[in-house]
């Protein structure tokens, strides 16, 4: 029985790397909660925003390597993340002028949208490749680890280590200066709040005169900054292939869905609720069990409940049993 | 007056490829836009009649080519003696598992005993289905796994496989029907494009079942070989008196062949499909479709249609899955990517003329036919305006390698299109 190396063993492999994916998902799935609640569609292209914006943070760190300018121990990528969001902005405008202003103005069904979505999906992803290509690229630089598993061993005289990357802490970091903007935004500006009345309850938002194509613009511009976050801090953790934002998307829907659709506070918890279904249903427990146990005992198998390919699958399973028994999410979604 | 037109400039374009490229190219179009279009005409069942918004497309054309493997590939004996009936047992565990809380939930009272009582028939019925599972699974795998590994199928002739496909995704359907279609469409949207992760999931990992990323190769064909018409006396004689190539000649017999074989499908589910349209069952699904709470004021049981109607689709899409995977020889579950197997599919749909099955069919040939020649075609185009340049030069280099993502490129334009300037499609429904 060793609880202490059990507990580092479990956080090493699951909190630690969990809460990072959370807070990727959760503020990847802000994105499509603020496009369901105020353009009430679900955006399938949310991926290839996503893409598009870490793309031009990953091509403006190689040219800022090049120049020899760097952040130290933190990744370059921070400083050109502020271009990053500005590109996927302007792209996301762009397209918001000449495709879905149109379908809004003739009020198309929602369902509709979602089909134009698809279309903006391909054509974003064509576009991707073809400035980028479809290797995997890695752009972080700066320390690596915070912690690593052999100064914790020393510092606790513990045998199992902890690791720390640099990655994680500045997830967690960048995401709670993030939700924290993001809530001042939404809770105590002008702009902000019209943007809550005008997804609550459009046509008493537009009698007190909102104007509905600000909100819209205004909406996307936080969309494209979003995702452009979330993008980058998941290329940093992990690495950037542009494929890889697509099968995200899966995760960051039912992130979004589960925590009820249109409702900001739900989508990070949502994100996390999936996260660490996804990470503790498919990490291996042999090492965590083998400390728990008598001395000397190892269990034969992994105990690992499922294969770390069904992921994916968790997060769908953990959807449907919400949905069984919360229609409308965790916390009370809109519906169309 | 529309349809055939649209259907003869089809045609030209099919003729166009055999002429400036080769007969053979022109038949693979010709087959593989036949089958675009059987997966066309399933979306267009669900989205079309009745308005469910299936985003799993590629999980229901996945089951179906699953199915191939399990029909026609013949049995592996020493697998089914190291673990075939302790994997059937396993199954069976868990279907009783699962019937067993669903069963529960139903009958106990509202509380947190049921939660609780459900919860624990799920985790023990989750361990012991593991632990009859799992070395089954280890004993089959270890079975010659360069080139078994897994229980193979049933041998029985690969036709056999089309409606077995059909059964299949209709099976998966009626699950996911069962626990989302009571949803909104955004929900059922995201539930189906869940499902058809999962089942592509399980195809690429359980490779007791699939084989996994080794890929099954050379299943059965339901048409001669090649090599056989070759040495046979009688093609070669029949060859040389029509003044053709015995080589080439065999490969397009064969492709003609196939060609016929979906013929004969694509007609019969065309058939089917109009006959339903205009019968009182489709008026009915095209009021719910445009009027739900009409229709269920009317007494119309919205739910159970849809399930109906969501199954049957689905089936169409198996059907064709099924019928890809024969026209390949091999299955090969990493290739079953959603871009390519769901979103195309509906942009053949929607470009076609949602609602009409002959604009699903031409929809599903013409896309085809875009997503295959959009390459040869900007290379042309590229090598045409960059002639001027030196061959070496890196910025022409880079132009050609950048030409291969013209395809999603141009399907979304095509898409975006057709969306704005003809909301309806190109043959719109009556």
């Amino acid at each position: 029985m060793d609880i202490l190396n059990a507990l580092v063993a479990f956080t090493n492999f699951v909190i630690v790397p969990a809460s990072a994916y959370g807070a990727q998902l959760a503020i990847g799935a802000l994105g499509v909660t603020l496009i369901y609640g105020i353009l009430r569609f679900s955006n399938f292209a949310h991926g290839e925003t996503m893409a598009f914006g870490t793309m031009f943070v990953l091509l403006l760190t190689a040219l800022l390597q090049q120049w020899g300018i760097s952040l130290g121990p933190l990744p370059t990528a921070l400083l050109a993340l502020p271009f990053g969001i500005a590109a996927a902005a302007a792209f996301v405008l762009i397209t918001d002028r000449t495709v879905y202003k149109f379908y809004r103005r003739v009020k198309a069904a929602p369902v509709m949208l979602v089909i134009v979505s698809m279309g903006v999906m391909f054509m974003m992803n064509g576009i991707i490749r073809m400035i980028v290509g479809t290797d995997d690229r890695r752009f972080t630089d700066g320390a690596r680890f915070i912690m690593k598993a052999r100064e914790f061993k020393e510092m606790t005289g513990l045998s199992e280590g902890l690791a720390i990357k640099t990655t994680q802490v500045l997830t967690l970091v960048v995401a709670v200066i993030t939700v924290a903007l993001l809530f001042w935004f939404l809770n105590k500006t002008r702009t902000g709040k019209s943007m809550r009345a005008y997804s609550d309850n459009e046509d008493l938002a537009l009698l007190s005169g909102i104007n509905p194509e600000r909100v819209v613009t205004i909406t996307w511009l936080v969309v494209a900054a979003l995702a452009t976050v979330a993008g980058t801090l998941y290329g940093l953790d992990k690495s950037f292939k542009p494929f890889v934002f697509m099968q995200l998307l899966l995760p960051i829907f039912a992130s979004a869905i589960v925590g009820g659709l249109g409702s900001p506070l739900g989508a990070i918890a949502g994100g996390f609720l999936i996260a660490f279904s996804e990470v503790t249903l498919t990490y291996a427990f042999k090492k965590v069990v083998t400390y728990l146990g008598p001395d000397g005992w190892v269990p034969d198998s992994l105990v690992q409940l499922l294969s770390t390919d069904y992921k994916f699958a968790v997060s769908f399973a953990i959807l449907i049993i919400v949905l069984l028994f919360k229609p409308t999410g965790l916390f009370k979604g809109q519906s169309v | 007056m529309k349809t055939p037109i649209y259907f003869a400039l089809m045609g030209l374009l099919i003729v166009g490829v055999g002429v400036f490229e080769s007969w053979n190219n022109a038949l693979f179009v010709l087959n593989f836009g036949l089958i675009s279009a059987i997966m066309a005409l399933g979306v267009n069942l669900q989205w079309g009649y009745a308005g469910l918004f299936n985003v799993g497309v590629v999980g229901f054309v996945a089951l179906g080519g699953l199915a191939v493997v399990i029909t026609s590939v013949s049995p592996v004996a020493p697998a089914w003696q190291a673990g075939g009936p302790r994997i059937l047992l396993a199954l069976l565990i868990m279907v009783g598992v699962i019937t067993a809380a669903i069963m529960m939930w139903r009958r106990l009272p509202k509380g947190a005993m049921r939660g609780l009582i459900v919860g624990a028939i799920l985790i023990v019925g989750f361990f012991v289905f593991r632990e009859t599972f799992d070395p089954a699974v280890a004993a089959i795998e270890a079975v010659n796994p360069a080139q078994q590994g897994f229980l193979g199928g049933l041998g029985l002739p690969v036709l056999l496989a089309w409606p077995v496909g059909g059964l299949f995704a209709a099976g998966a359907a009626w699950l996911i029907a069962k626990t989302a279609l009571g949803l909104r469409s955004d929900y059922l949207a995201i539930a189906t494009l869940g499902i058809g992760e999962i089942i592509i999931a399980v195809l690429k990992n359980e490779d007791w079942l699939s084989r996994g990323v080794k890929n099954v190769n050379g299943l059965p064909r339901p048409v001669p070989y090649e090599v056989d018409l070759q040495q046979s006396e009688g093609f070669v004689g029949w060859m040389e008196r029509i003044g053709a190539d015995p080589v080439i000649g065999s490969t397009i017999f064969v492709k003609l062949c196939y060609a016929a074989l979906f013929l004969a499908v694509i007609i019969l589910i065309v058939s089917l499909m109009q006959l339903a349209l205009n019968s009182p069952w489709g008026r009915m699904m095209r009021a719910i479709r445009d009027n739900e709470i009409a229709a269920e004021a009317m007494g119309k049981d919205v739910t159970k249609r849809h399930l109906q109607i969501f199954v049957l689709g689905a089936a169409i899409c198996g059907i064709a899955g099924a019928m890809m995977t024969t026209l390949d020889g091999q299955l090969t579950p990493a290739s079953y990517q959603p871009l390519r197997y769901t979103f195309l599919i509906w942009v053949m749909v929607i470009v076609g003329g949602s609602g009409n099955n002959w604009g699903a069919v031409l929809g599903g040939m013409f896309i085809w036919f875009l997503w295959v020649e959009v390459e040869p075609i900007s290379i042309f185009l590229v090598s045409v305006l960059t002639s001027g340049m030196d061959a070496t030069s890196p910025l022409r280099e880079a132009i050609l390698e950048r030409v291969a993502y013209m395809r999603p490129l141009t399907m979304g334009l095509i898409l975006l299109l057709v969306l704005r300037f003809s909301p309806r499609g190109l043959l719109p429904e009556k």
